[in-house]
């Protein structure tokens, strides 16, 4: 044993300094699959220069299951459940967008009652997505836990909510074509209440201890730029695009469902950085805050479903539309065909995170591998969507 | 945003030569969509995207659709002459279309916050080898979602930067997404074999060798 050691140690090796062995030359590395930071079975192809990284190719398809080809082959309200599978944090969102879509189809009208429950459970989503996406990206950042927690606290509240109405906290199965499934009652109502009105609160807090942390202005603050221009061509949306200051934001631009009858501002950032892409959340939380306080005194009684929408063997007539919402992630759309049969002819997800991840590599480069990982949280991706 | 027909008309004018055709939509939607041919299509949608009405600058949603061959029944009313007087017939006749995959864009404007506007091409046949040109050049949001065409549908786009499968894996071969694609029966290990798909997936498989070594372990002690 001793004398394999001394071997190894006698033997001559050649002097390794980073300049020398590095310079000039790309080390490949892949990043992913397994990677805790990657938020699920994602995959990027760096090619690093010491530890700047020169080139990036995202490889995706590890939780590929084709789900537009199953949409496709069961009816349109078979789909209904599984669109909460594509952002399983957002299925009151996705479930949102799909039921939009066939509505725009077979044009039906949804009830007021209904409008309003779909506006307060899509805030609510917004309020639980950025808030954890805020503990996520911190704790990529290497703040482990202990903030991931804090805003796991608040999401709770609001999940324990999407319970209480619907039976299931992530896979909601809420909406249906022409309005909701299950009433909420007055005292759900109050419930909700109680928890929306100390939530700027918790954003108080939230703000004062992080994103005025030094460190974390550090690791942000000119991190990942993305130019408006680029952002427009490579069709980013939601808080991402709003970051680099395009004001954009399909609530106010589509005024889909009833989102005119509310007072809220657009935030904007300015330099389109991480930094920026971190406060848009923070800022957006702010006008849920206020969507919702308007919104839960105004509901009115009223039926929750249009009774001419049959649910069973429901045939929309034939022709395409495109629906789409802002999602928390961005721009969600669902794109239909009918041939008049019980199944869509084609149907189509645009997933706002698949196609976020476009600049993902004009982001990065330049950038530290550190830097990466931060940049990717930024993006705010969930796999379950973007390889559906 | 202005009519579907006048953009049209005024996109045919800008880009000499080019051929766009207006697909109806019969549902209640109303969403037209543009059918631009694809020798033209690249400055087509330069024309969409630089036009100071229209700045259609954000590519929203891009999309494959599979068309298989069909007939369609057409019904016209021919006149004709029957026991010496002319009449009205209906008259029906078969039309054939054969099959062909199409490529589906969805257009808005983030300068005028209006849209959408569809556009789409055809490719000529849903060969091995169906080509549309690339918009990728024009809108960057359409590089990912170009892939996710070529390798779902099997549609290649000429000066695309990238050109890789996306979702599947690089050695698949067909297309998924195909209306008559027809998944591999030949799985490595099913792991509740159903008789019928355990007598499906041994037609792939030579059987295994009788010996294999294990034969000759005994459960003697030995001495």
């Amino acid at each position: 044993m001793s004398a394999t050691m001394e071997t190894i140690e006698a033997m001559e090796r050649p002097p390794v300094t980073m300049s020398s062995r590095l310079d000039g030359e790309l080390l490949e590395v892949s990043m992913g699959p397994q990677h805790p930071s990657t938020h699920g079975v994602f995959r990027m192809n760096v090619a690093l220069e010491g530890e700047i990284v020169r080139k990036l190719k995202p490889v995706f398809g590890y939780l590929h299951r084709n789900h537009e080809q199953i949409g496709e082959h069961t009816s349109y309200l078979g789909s209904m459940p599984y669109t909460d599978r594509l952002d399983y944090f957002c299925s009151m969102t996705n479930n949102w967008a799909y039921a939009l879509s066939v509505e725009k189809l077979a044009g039906i009208e949804v009830p007021e009652r209904a409008e309003y429950l779909r506006v307060i459970l899509a805030e609510l989503t917004r309020l639980q997505n950025h808030a954890s996406l805020l503990g996520f990206l911190l704790s990529d950042m290497g703040a482990w836990g202990t903030p991931l927690m804090y805003a796991f606290r608040e999401r709770e509240k609001i999940l324990d909510l999407f319970e209480s109405l619907s039976g299931s906290r992530m896979m909601c199965d809420y909406m249906r074509f022409g309005g909701c499934r299950v009433d909420a009652s007055d005292e759900w109502l109050a419930v909700a209440k109680k928890i929306v009105d100390p939530f700027p609160k918790f954003l108080d807090e939230f703000e004062e201890l992080i994103l005025q942390n030094e460190i974390v202005i550090a690791r942000t603050q000119n991190v990942g730029k993305l130019s408006l221009e680029l952002a427009i061509s490579a069709g980013i949306t939601g808080p991402m695009l709003r970051a680099c200051g395009v004001n954009y934001d399909i609530r106010k631009v589509d005024g889909y469902g009833i989102y005119p009858r509310f007072k809220f501002r657009v935030p904007l950032g300015e330099h389109g950085d991480t930094y920026d892409r971190l406060m848009m959340r923070a800022l957006e939380m702010r006008e849920s805050v206020e969507i919702l306080k308007q919104a839960l005194p105004q509901i009115p009684p009223g039926p929750i479903v249009n009774p001419k929408v049959k649910l069973r063997a429901f045939r929309p007539p034939v022709g395409e539309a495109y629906g789409r919402i802002e999602a928390p992630k961005g721009e969600l759309g669902f794109y239909l065909i009918s041939d008049g049969g019980p199944n869509p002819y084609r149907y189509r997800v645009r997933p706002p995170s698949f196609i976020n991840l476009t600049v993902l590599e004009d982001m990065c480069l330049g950038h530290t591998v550190a830097d990466v990982m931060v940049i990717l949280g930024s993006v705010d991706i969930v796999m379950g969507e973007v390889d559906r | 945003m202005e009519p579907i027909e006048q953009i049209r008309v005024r996109a045919e004018t800008a880009v000499p030569g080019a051929k766009i055709d207006i697909v109806p939509n019969p549902g209640p939607a109303n969403q037209l969509s543009l059918l631009i041919d694809s020798a033209h299509a690249t400055d087509v949608a330069r024309f969409l995207r630089d036009d100071t009405a229209l700045r259609l600058d954000f590519c929203s949603n891009v999309t494959g659709v599979d068309w298989l061959d069909r007939t369609v029944k057409r019904t016209s009313k021919v006149k004709r002459v029957v026991d010496g007087e002319e009449k009205e017939v209906d008259e029906s006749a078969e039309e054939k279309i054969p099959g062909y995959l199409e490529a589906v864009y969805h257009l808005y404007s983030m300068a005028h916050k209006h849209g959408p506007v569809v556009i789409r091409m055809r490719t000529t046949d849903r060969g091995d080898d169906a080509r549309l040109p690339s918009l990728t050049p024009v809108w960057r949001s359409a590089e990912f979602q170009e892939r996710e065409i070529f390798d779902l549908y099997g549609v290649h786009f000429d000066s695309h930067p990238d050109l890789r499968r996306i979702l599947m894996w690089d050695e698949f071969v067909d297309h998924p997404m195909r209306k008559d694609y027809v998944p591999p029966d030949d799985f490595e290990w099913e792991p509740t074999p159903h008789d019928e798909v355990l007598a499906r997936a041994k037609q792939h498989y030579t059987p295994r060798p009788q010996l294999d070594g294990a034969e000759k372990i005994t459960t003697q002690p030995q001495s």
